[in-house]
């Protein structure tokens, strides 16, 4: 049992989001700008 | 060549200074836990991906919003994040959360097991349907744990920090979902070896 249990993950270490998805959250930081006046906050995403 | 790895704190803290390679770094080295975590949940890469995206989405917003205060803590808060998106999801379609054996699954579990043979494949990919069955017959919350425990290799400190319990109530979680495997297992005389 110690021994089956002690294996590590089959599908954990191969699992990762899409190209596209890391891509689209790069683009959309660098495209977001958050201003905050008082207690409001703006979002502003540049092209 | 040393490679020098900047803490998570670090590089959250030169994100929000303005520096967009820390995101990519951060992300590059959770985004397996991250999306392992959520696939474990939702066994679907379309759904998981969306919410992996909306977990960052989060995450940036917050970073950027200077909202964030969790210093040196950064992995099981984004994981708090996307459990919680997971939970939103579930509740959205009224399903609750299953394991399922899909023809996906089985292609990686092929693929990350090369150098076994053919024979040794086969014994394996049922070693582990069997012990998914079995895991699948544990109540919710021992499941939990080990699930994250086991196949998200997380340590007890994040998993207490994720389901919001105390490190002991994980510990304890974990030994009863391995008493009771056990007990199954001795019960049906189930044999688990490869």
């Amino acid at each position: 049992m110690a021994k089956t249990y002690s294996k590590k993950s089959l599908f954990s270490q191969v699992m990762k989001p899409s190209k596209e998805t890391i891509s689209f959250l790069l683009g959309y930081s660098q495209a977001l700008t958050i201003i905050k006046i008082e207690n409001k906050s703006f979002e502003i995403i540049s092209n | 060549m040393v490679n020098i790895q900047l803490p998570d704190a670090s590089l959250v803290k030169e994100y929000v200074a303005g520096n967009e390679d820390a995101l990519a770094k951060l992300i590059k080295r959770h985004e397996s836990k991250i999306y392992g975590f959520i696939y474990s949940k939702i066994p679907d890469r379309d759904i998981t991906n969306d919410i992996f995206q909306d977990t960052f989405i989060k995450v940036i917003k917050t970073l950027k919003s200077n909202s964030y205060n969790e210093e040196g803590k950064f992995l099981p808060w984004v994981m708090r994040i996307s459990h919680n998106l997971v939970v939103d999801h579930y509740r959205k379609t009224k399903k609750m959360p299953m394991f399922r054996e899909t023809e996906e699954f089985s292609i990686f579990s092929i693929m990350s097991d090369n150098s076994l043979t053919i024979e040794n494949k086969i014994i394996s990919e049922q070693v582990q349907m069997d012990l998914k069955k079995l895991i699948e017959g544990l109540p919710a919350d021992q499941k939990e744990v080990l699930v994250m425990r086991m196949y998200q290799d997380m340590s007890f400190k994040e998993i207490s920090e994720i389901t919001g319990v105390s490190i002991n109530t994980a510990l304890g979680r974990m030994r009863y979902a391995l008493m009771n495997l056990r007990k199954v297992i001795d019960k049906h005389q189930i044999v688990l070896t490869n």
